[in-house]
């Protein structure tokens, strides 16, 4: 009996653990900055290089930490998204342009729209690497304390905006008015 | 004509050997950094292309964080709290070794665990069939003495 069961049941076994294996994408490495506080960053603005956006400036509210450059292809897809949040979605957007030629950086926003409250430019990518990025375009939700709530890597659309961003955005304000 | 070749292609396997993807930047100055470097850059993964490490990548991302490690040692930090700064902002996934965490357990112990269930099934095996009576010469079982 156990001579048929044991195969059958390893076989069963492995056929399971490759399924889960195989739906998971290995494209996508979970941020061991959730729940931490958001790192310390000061970058020259895009629109001003004389003054910086800096970690300071994202506390208070919820805000987004949106990660983009003109040669990322996913940053165009979203681009259309940002705007309408930036229009309807009650938060402001702080865009982190990585490793970018800040000329066409500029073109880009005019061309297409700004949906940024600013801009910091991170041309070295070292501030990039200290939020922990590693493909554009992601994007982080920031609570009021600075503590990194949420972080998208892939992008933006309104059904992950709906299911994933606006329930938490809801927690961090209720959290933050008591 | 067969060794020729045979001796060909050994050459082509030796001229190949030394020829591993070292960063190309320039060396650092004290050598023990150097090799911390090298040592470093070739445990760390790189995340955009991910079956690579950052010294073999030509990645932007593998590209700036060289640049950062090279910093980190010439500052004079260890090579340990180098890969504490890595794995705070890309986790653990970011080591080619991961780190003996609870998480991890099963992964380090994998490899000890399968040889022992094996060596336990090859084992009973080899038992039950010590225990057989043995073929005479011309593969056909003894007959029973009756």
């Amino acid at each position: 009996m156990w001579r048929y069961l044991l195969p059958g049941a390893v076989f069963a076994l492995l056929v399971a653990v490759f399924a889960v294996g195989l739906f998971r994408d290995p494209g996508y490495v979970p941020s061991p900055l959730i729940g931490k506080p958001a790192p310390e960053f000061s970058l020259p603005r895009l629109d001003d290089p004389q003054t910086t956006l800096q970690r300071s400036d994202l506390l208070g509210k919820v805000s987004l930490v949106n990660v983009w450059a003109t040669w990322c292809t996913g940053c165009r897809q979203e681009h259309d998204t940002l705007l309408v949040l930036a229009r309807d979605g009650g938060v402001p957007i702080f865009g982190i342009n990585w490793k970018d030629d800040v000329i066409k950086a500029r073109q880009w926003l005019q061309q297409l729209g700004n949906p940024y409250a600013a801009v910091g430019v991170d041309e070295e990518g070292s501030t990039a690497i200290d939020w922990g990025v590693y493909g554009a375009p992601e994007t982080f939700l920031i609570g009021p304390d600075g503590t990194v709530l949420y972080k998208h890597i892939a992008p933006m659309t309104l059904a992950v905006w709906r299911e994933e961003f606006m329930p938490r955005i809801a927690a961090a304000q209720s959290g933050s008015k008591r | 004509m067969r060794y020729i070749s045979c001796l060909a292609a050994a050459l082509l396997f030796l001229a190949a050997l030394p020829s591993r993807a070292i960063a190309p930047e320039e060396a650092l100055a004290d050598p023990a950094q150097q090799a911390a470097y090298e040592h470093l850059t070739n445990e760390v993964r790189c995340l955009v292309c991910q079956n690579q490490t950052i010294a073999d990548s030509t990645a932007p991302l593998a590209v700036d964080l060289r640049r950062e490690i090279r910093q980190m040692l010439q500052e004079g930090r260890s090579e340990d709290e180098i890969k504490v700064f890595l794995l705070e902002r890309y986790g653990d996934f970011v080591l080619y070794r991961p780190r003996w965490q609870t998480n991890t357990a099963l992964l380090w112990l994998a490899p000890v665990l399968l040889l022992l269930i094996g060596g336990t099934a090859l084992w009973r095996i080899v038992q039950r069939r010590t225990d057989l009576p043995i073929p005479s010469d011309d593969g056909d079982p003894p007959s029973s003495p009756s």
